[in-house]
């Protein structure tokens, strides 16, 4: 193994860490807020990188002045979901059958999109999907790193709101304690409901970001979902610093094992460490310890 | 209902599943029961130990996955002659799917809830990630198996009475668990594993056992898949839908209730065999498949079966209110609407 591999991993790690950190970010904010598992947001993803195909397709608009459009859209998907199916659940069982709820909206979202687009592989196009420039040996995609730019404006954007704002203290409060929040007088439904809404509005960033770096179709979304998942409950779930590390740790492992070993192995690499983690901290690296083990 | 009345109930649902082949002849009518039944199967066993236990698993393909590798690699190796013979592989499938059920269960069942539901996805994406790369599966290629060279104008039968077959063990199992004090320490821990692992269950070993259970039918069903396909891929055997598709079934029907599984498979898997040979689209059939669970599960959260039961039950207890109150009272108006 040389260097330059390992700077190159490094690298992976960091930029398209950065695009699976955000959409895990997300995941995780929804779930901490609502503990909820919104098992759509693979499919949510793809919908994104779509609607961003859509609109050059049909309206020649690029790719990055698309999200001005997608990001809102996607809000508004989002809070409609929360609305429609999320408003009534209540209970012991809410978590579990958010996870039933939300795959079946996905199966909704998938069998839809195929019909619309077909089930041929597309992917992103523009003049820079393709550009790169070196700094030394290793090689920077235009994309990836604007990808990671993106991510981390967004990503700190999310952390000032999270711990700048007004908003942001209710929504800390009702991640801490529902009840308690509801008590001092916050509006817990309306913070979930625009929770969900920024949770799913991320995925335009990173379904654009993922389309033009690999080619998708609907079913993608299951390979997107399985990381996603992987990387929050690494990270712990609930924890937003949990998932940026995780996200970035998981690229950088599979890169590696793919470097030293075969890339055959590179996807299957996070879901054992995933598995080892677990079986020594079964909350996730940064998660809260809710239920005892037996 | 009588409990006599009860038992009646299930001999003419036996009795119509066993003539069903007899009186529809046309093949692929019967291929859509073969699949039907495999699932009521995987459904019914599923639901033996998440429903009771409330420990939603999301990766029970890889037993699936196990027994149908098992049925493949066996009758492979072994250059087994194509036919009936081979059924035999079946409750060997199941036997491995159990094999690999318990150091899996030991390790996901160490946690809880939805962190027991992403790590049983964990699994099943190793699974079939291992299937597709190592060599001995044959990779993305899959595996044929010995060619059975049997009529195609009644190729399914034989398959369709194995799975009928592997649906009454699943069944029975079920049943007989849900009576035991075993299926009761189950039922338990679904309630509150604290308080049961305080009052002396051995929830630990409970769940385990459960879960290793339920692999067994599943893997059976597997083994039986395999045969009758004569081909298998390492996407289909390990599949993503199936986790979900066994899951929702249950809830479809009634998670926890022991027809409800078997009703909501029944159900959904005819439909969605129908759907798929008539349209040969199966984008429909996830569509329809999205927005009827979400209609169910708006409307009746606790499943069909359920959901009957307890209007039955509301309706009797008013009819009771109604007779127990004082003598002039008017006569019940709902009595009709019980029967």
């Amino acid at each position: 193994m040389n260097s330059t591999a390992l700077l190159s991993a490094a690298k992976d790690g960091i930029l398209t860490g950065s695009i699976y950190a955000l959409m895990a970010t997300g995941l995780t904010l929804i779930f901490g807020v609502m503990d909820l598992i919104n098992i759509a947001q693979g499919i949510l993803v793809i919908l994104g990188a779509y609607l961003s195909y859509a609109l050059q397709l049909h309206w020649h608009i690029d790719l990055f002045l698309g999200l001005l459009i997608t990001i809102p859209a996607m809000f508004v998907v989002g809070i409609v979901v929360e609305r429609l199916f999320f408003r009534r659940l209540t209970g012991p069982e809410k978590t579990g059958m958010s996870i039933l709820i939300t795959y079946a909206v996905s199966l909704l979202i998938e069998g839809t999109l195929n019909m619309v687009f077909s089930v041929n592989d597309v992917q992103l196009q523009a003049w820079y999907v393709n550009k790169s420039f070196a700094i030394g040996s290793v090689h920077f995609g235009f994309i990836y790193v604007a990808g990671f730019v993106l991510a981390a404006v967004l990503l700190s954007a999310l952390y000032f709101m999270l711990y700048r704002t007004r908003f942001g203290v209710s929504v800390r409060a009702s991640v801490a304690d529902q009840t308690s929040a509801a008590l001092v007088g916050i509006d817990v439904k309306r913070v979930s409901t625009i929770t969900f809404g920024i949770g799913v509005a991320v995925t335009a960033v990173g379904g654009m970001i993922y389309g033009a770096t690999n080619a998708f179709n609907a079913s993608s979304s299951y390979d997107l979902i399985s990381r996603l998942l992987t990387i929050i409950v690494l990270g712990g779930m609930g924890s937003l610093g949990g998932a940026m590390l995780a996200g970035v740790g998981m690229v950088f492992v599979g890169d590696m094992v793919g470097v030293i070993w075969s890339p055959i192995w590179s996807s299957m690499s996070y879901f054992i460490v995933l598995a080892v983690v677990l079986l020594f901290r079964p909350q996730g690296l940064f998660g809260k310890q809710s239920a005892r083990v037996a | 209902m009588t409990s006599k009345l009860k038992y009646l109930w299930w001999v003419v649902a036996l009795a119509v599943f066993a003539v069903y082949p007899v009186v529809e002849t046309n093949p692929s009518d019967q291929t859509i029961g073969v699949y039907t039944l495999l699932f009521m199967a995987c459904a019914a066993s599923w639901n033996m130990f998440s429903g009771y236990s409330g420990y939603i698993a999301l990766g029970s393909s890889v037993f699936y996955g196990v027994g149908a590798y098992t049925m493949a690699l066996i009758s492979i190796h072994a250059h087994m002659a194509p036919g009936a013979a081979m059924f035999w592989l079946a409750p060997l499938g199941g036997l491995v799917a159990v094999a690999f059920a318990i150091p899996i269960g030991w390790i996901a069942l160490r946690v809880r809830r939805h962190t027991f539901v992403v790590i049983t996805i964990a699994i099943f994406f190793i699974f079939q990630l291992g299937a597709i790369n190592f060599n001995f599966t044959g990779g993305t290629g899959g595996l044929s198996l010995p060619f059975i060279q049997w009529n195609t104008s009644y190729y399914s039968v034989p398959f369709y009475y194995v799975a009928l077959g592997i649906v009454i063990f699943a069944t029975v199992l079920s049943a007989v668990v849900r009576r035991s004090r075993f299926g009761l320490q189950l039922m338990a821990i679904r309630d509150d594993e604290d308080r049961a692992l305080g009052l002396g269950v051995k929830v630990g070993a409970v769940k385990l056992t459960g879960f290793a259970l339920s692999a067994f039918a599943i893997g059976m069903a597997g083994a039986v898949y395999a045969m009758f396909q004569g081909q298998i891929y390492p996407q289909f055997v390990f599949d993503p839908t199936f986790d979900v598709s066994v899951a929702l079934m249950s809830f479809f029907g009634g998670l926890g209730t022991l027809t409800g599984p078997l009703l909501g498979a029944l159900v959904l898997e005819s439909a969605q065999q129908y759907l798929t040979a008539t349209y040969s689209n199966n984008s429909l059939y996830l569509i329809l498949f999205g927005a009827l669970f979400l209609i169910v599960i708006n409307f009746m959260p606790r499943g069909i079966v359920s959901f009957f039961i307890d209007r039955r039950r509301r309706a009797l207890a008013a009819v009771a209110a109604s007779a127990s109150a004082t003598p002039p009272a008017p006569a019940p108006s709902n009595v009709g609407s019980l029967v």
